[in-house]
């Protein structure tokens, strides 16, 4: 289950993320300076004084990952109150990011939202004022947690740890049933099975694990989706903006039957560019299922660039066009920015009447004319803080850790049945790893189990 | 008429029985009112205690100073212990009991309690002042004062008993049903609902041709359930195992039509994991064959418990179908199987201690809190029983934690999660199995026991004793060598790696293939030891080799409860509002509203509060 009140060290990313000149990584809870002390060469940090600066590297066995300074505050003198630790490295991303999973390895944990707020405060460091500020800020991230989380992760990956999960309470109910149920007429299934999907879970896992440290499972960036009516230039702009084809460019109307995204590093900035099918009425089924993906997108989206023909349409087609995709994603749209295309076409009669709608931009992205214009506005929301990449980050150094525990978990199972352990023995590292994947699909275990003995199973006397 | 009573106990199965026990031991005035005084203590449906979970609930109980264990142990006639050949923790006493006896020497034991009167009564109306409960009125009308009053009604409030498409209004196989208290407390705003239970038929054993089954004796060894000095069976009495097959499943399909659970007549919720027979066919309809335990319902008497055959088909199909199965051809029916739906109180509506919220002094124990089984009933009869006299004499209630005990674990999943079917134990429901064990519930119960006045002195020595020999003889094993020449024979036997050079006794109890027997038998010195113990020898080192051979899995099971237990000691106030905390989700300030939890540890497992809920709490808290 889930632990509230632990004296786990926590970690995580105090500084913006994306690349910067230097970064700050904190940690907190009673090892914090053991953790780091573990991958730092340099003094030892368990004997400098509190409230200290030591220069040194964070290595990984051999590795150099980064030469860093480290400052030392030892509770309860600390923002936390607790020892902490601040390293601050160079502020590539992918040093962030080797730098945590390491921390994480030594057995840190990643924070969740607010977590060091929340341990200041339940070590008296803040006042009772700020109790409700930060009880918003637990709430608010935890709703989205599990959603952006899901989105973030590549392909079929979500779906992947869930089918991992259900095919794990398949097996854990199976050890459930022998052991609760053992006097009855039921035919428990064999140990070599059993072997076989664990050494399929542990495979995955492990893979899952390791392609961490590639980048290659979570989706890094601010989601931006492209949308707008068909045919007005939605995926020329991406190309554009990615300055590559991927997308497929037609003059036939409804050509993005598909949803085609790329990330784009805009001044150390990751943005995640979503380009979507034409949105209008439409027979076709195959375009309407393209349709229904843009507005999955949308749903999902940080920000949305809405594209418009301002040679063609009206201020008022436009206000239409984005009450109608309020009303089916189900809530306002936020942070939109509107982008007339095909500015070279329009008069300025034509531009002006859309100052009605707020301040849009113009381009022509066929003459490559005011990307740069697009670019700033992008820029200038992410410094105002309007969307911001760091729950990414966080998310993906949490799913790190819950794949790393889910995997041990399966080891110790995986070597339990080796050597003939105990059906309840190994039960209780079944039970870890289930409750390690189901913190990341954002589903219990607690009555799972029973439920699928008593559905699958003829039980009772 | 009657003098004023300190508490005063509706019902006497065996959530009453312990509940008068318990209150009277620990000096309260107790009477207990019954609708029959010769049915006290009755096993309305299988003759037998314990089983998987429900074994430890026994011992727990005992543990505790309740009788169940001892009763158990003086009636029974068959033991077993289930699941010996998986991990200590599901090792799981049951036993066969003479249904006659268990219910004499239960009203035996009581009769012979001082504190304890009786009241041959159907109650049927609680007298009720400004929201707190003053004592009861009886169907004769006679009024009886106490301070506080546990209702342990079982299947009798509005009863009513289906067999195929006669319903009758009863309690249980021809007796009354009891009437006014369900329409009272809805009255005063309690919710109720209907839930479901089901009995099989009984049979003339000597219609019985028991050389067509397949015999199930008792073990070996038999031991027993109650920690005091009750004898274990000398003797004991077998059971059969036989099976339906699809002649047996065609004729009780012709009386599908009639069952009152397929055509709707039924509507209160049954347990998924006790079905009666039709059920098992019409949803496993690809099993070609369920088994049916043939048990015995006494020593000398020719009843017999049809297991496993659970019914409330029409008679004349339960006899038929019956006949169908090997070594029933020619069975003799005493009296048919059927369902009964009864009244029960969402236990929502409790506190931990088992005092409900909406009326003070008013406290609900067993069946009518949604769950099903003596021992899951008596346990809550203990505890409402020890809590009604604790709060009358001003002290704070008696909470066993779900890392303490199995009854824990029963009343938190009952406050918190509520139920919406007859809940029974499993050991799956318990996240710490591992250390609710049948074998140390005294170690972990009794010292409790002792202080709420229900173990004597000399017990609470012995417990002690236990529990200060295990600690010295781990010591021993941890210090004390053993030489390749006084072991590696059997090693070698039992297949695993000789030794090179002396190792510790206690790196040897640690592997799986050996047990401490076996090294016991290698090692004069520690024979000698042992021998010193005393009659404890056996649990004492029982005892150490199980927290040997598991030290790892069971210090990382402490170090959880640990955690949680920190969650556990945040006191929430009973007049928190939640509505005022925006931060929490709607569903939470819900139900955080209607459970009042004590704890932040309870709050966490109440469901639809999330951890992010928790959390939120928490801050509010401030620490």
């Amino acid at each position: 289950m889930t632990n509230f009140f632990d004296d786990s060290s926590i970690c995580a990313l105090a500084t913006p993320p994306g690349v910067s000149a230097i970064a700050v990584i904190r940690i907190s809870g009673t090892k914090a300076i053991h953790i780091c002390n573990s991958v730092f060469s340099g003094r030892d940090l368990t004997q400098v004084a509190s409230h200290s600066i030591h220069y040194g590297n964070i290595e990984d066995k051999d590795t150099i990952i980064d030469d860093v300074l480290v400052s030392v505050f030892k509770g309860p003198n600390s923002y936390t109150g607790e020892n902490s630790i601040e390293i601050s490295c160079h502020g590539s991303t992918y040093v962030q990011q080797r730098v945590m999973q390491l921390l994480i390895d030594k057995g840190a944990r990643a924070a969740t939202a607010g977590e060091f707020t929340k341990r200041a405060f339940l070590n008296g460091k803040l006042d009772l004022s700020q109790a409700e500020a930060v009880g918003d800020l637990i709430s608010s991230d935890s709703a989205n947690t599990h959603a952006a989380a899901i989105n973030q992760m590549k392909g079929g990956y979500s779906a992947e740890i869930n089918e991992l999960r259900t095919k794990l309470i398949e097996f854990a109910s199976l050890m459930e049933l022998e052991l609760d149920f053992s006097e009855e007429d039921v035919e428990f299934a064999d140990r070599t099975q059993f072997k076989e999907l664990l050494s399929l879970i542990g495979g995955r896992l492990t893979e899952l694990v390791d392609s961490f440290a590639h980048g290659n499972v979570m989706k890094n960036g601010i989601a931006v989706v492209i949308a707008g009516r068909p045919n007005v230039g939605k995926s020329t702009l991406l190309n554009l903006l990615l300055k590559e084809d991927k997308a497929i460019i037609s003059d036939i109307q409804g050509t993005t039957r598909d949803v085609i995204e790329d990330k784009i590093n805009i001044k150390g900035i990751d943005f995640r560019f979503i380009d979507t099918a034409g949105i209008r009425e439409t027979e076709d089924k195959l375009e309407s299922i393209g349709i229904g993906k843009a507005y999955e997108q949308l749903q999902k989206s940080a920000i949305t660039v809405y594209l418009f023909d301002a040679s063609e349409v009206t201020a008022e087609d436009v206000q239409n066009d984005l009450d109608n995709i309020a009303k089916e994603i189900g809530k306002p749209t936020d942070n939109v920015i509107l982008l007339g295309n095909k500015a070279d076409l329009a008069s300025n009669e034509q531009k002006s009447q859309f100052e009605a709608l707020g301040s849009p931009l113009f381009i022509s992205a066929k003459n490559n004319e005011g990307i740069e214009q697009l670019t700033n506005q992008l820029i200038s929301m992410v410094d105002q803080g309007k969307v911001s990449e760091s729950a990414t980050i966080v998310t993906n150094n949490r799913h790190y850790d819950l794949l790393s525990r889910a995997s041990i978990a399966i080891d110790q199972v995986r070597l339990g049945l080796d050597n003939n352990t105990q059906t309840d023995l190994l039960a209780i590292d079944i039970r870890s790893s289930l409750d390690a994947l189901g913190e990341i699909t954002g589903e219990i275990t607690t009555d799972d189990l029973l439920e699928n003995i008593f559905s699958k199973f003829c039980i009772g006397k | 008429m009657l003098q004023e009573y300190d508490l005063i106990i509706v019902g006497g199965g065996h959530a009453g029985c312990e509940a008068a026990a318990a209150a009277a031991n620990m000096g309260s005035s107790v009477l207990l009112v019954t609708m029959n005084m010769g049915t006290i203590a009755q096993m309305s449906c299988n003759p037998a205690m314990g089983g998987v979970a429900k074994g430890q609930i026994v011992r727990e109980i005992d543990a505790l100073g309740g009788y169940s264990g001892i009763i158990t142990d003086e009636s029974m006639i068959q033991f077993r212990m289930l699941n010996k050949s998986k991990g200590p923790a599901m090792w799981s006493p049951r036993a066969q009991c003479d249904r006659l006896r268990f219910a004499e020497l239960w009203r035996l034991k009581l009769e012979a309690t001082p504190n304890v009167d009786f009241w041959q009564d159907m109650v049927s109306e609680l007298i009720i002042e400004k929201e707190e409960v003053k004592g009861v009125v009886t169907g004769m009308g006679v009024k009886i004062k106490s301070k506080s009053v546990i209702i342990t009604a079982g299947t009798f409030m509005n009863g009513i008993i289906h067999l195929g498409e006669k319903n009758i209004s009863g309690g249980r196989s021809s007796e009354p049903a009891s009437t006014g208290i369900t329409e009272q407390l809805n009255s005063f705003g309690f919710e109720s609902g209907r839930m479901k239970t089901g009995t099989p038929p009984r049979v003339d054993g000597r219609s019985l041709d028991y050389s067509k089954m397949e015999e199930q004796p008792g073990d070996e060894n038999p031991e027993k359930f109650s920690y005091t000095d009750t004898k274990p069976l000398t003797k004991q009495r077998s059971c059969y195992i036989t099976y339906t097959n699809q002649e047996t499943h065609d004729v009780l399909k012709t009386g599908f039509e009639k069952s009152p659970m397929f055509t709707g007549r039924i509507k209160g919720i049954g347990p998924r994991y006790c079905p009666s027979i039709e059920d098992k066919i019409e949803r496993f309809s690809e099993r070609d064959r369920h088994q049916i335990f043939v048990e015995p319902e006494g020593w000398n008497t020719i009843e017999i418990y049809v297991n496993g055959f659970s019914t409330s088909l029409p008679e004349e199909v339960q006899i038929e179908a019956m006949r169908k199965m090997k070594g029933f051809e020619k069975v003799k029916m005493f009296r048919p199987g059927y369902a009964i739906e009864y009244d029960y109180f969402p236990p929502m509506q409790l506190n931990m201690s088992l005092e409900t919220k909406g009326i003070k002094n008013l406290y609900f124990a067993g069946q009518i809190n949604g769950t099903t089984g003596y021992e899951e009933a008596g346990s809550q009869g203990l505890m409402a029983g020890i809590n009604a006299h604790l709060k009358n004499n001003g002290q704070e209630p008696f909470i066993l934690k779900r890392s303490e005990a199995y009854i824990g674990v029963l009343i938190d999943d009952l406050i918190n999660k509520g139920t919406d079917e007859p809940y029974r134990m499993f050991t799956s429901r318990a996240e710490y199995r591992l250390l609710l064990r049948q074998d140390n519930a005294d170690l972990r119960l009794s010292p409790k026991g002792h202080k709420l006045g229900l173990i004597d002195d000399i017990r609470l020595k012995n417990v002690e004793y236990k529990n200060s020999e295990t600690n010295n003889l781990i010591k021993y094993c941890k210090t004390t060598s053993i030489s390749p020449d006084e072991i590696n024979s059997t090693l070698e036997k039992n297949e695993t790696n000789k030794i090179t050079q002396k190792r510790k006794i206690f790196d040897l109890v640690t592997r799986p293939q050996l047990s401490f027997r076996d090294i016991i038998n290698s090692k004069p010195s520690l024979e000698k030891y042992l021998s010193n113990l005393g009659i404890f020898r056996p649990q004492i080192e029982e005892q150490a080799e199980i927290l040997m051979k598991y030290e790892g899995y069971i210090a990382k099971e402490h170090e959880n409860v640990e955690k949680l237990d920190r969650l556990e000691n945040l006191l929430l106030s009973n007049d928190m509002s939640y509505e005022t905390i925006t931060a929490l989700s709607s569903e939470a300030r819900e139900k955080l509203n209607l459970v009042k939890p004590r704890t932040i540890g309870q709050a966490s497992r109440i469901s639809g509060v999330s951890p992010a809920d928790i959390s939120v709490l928490m801050v509010h808290l401030g620490r």
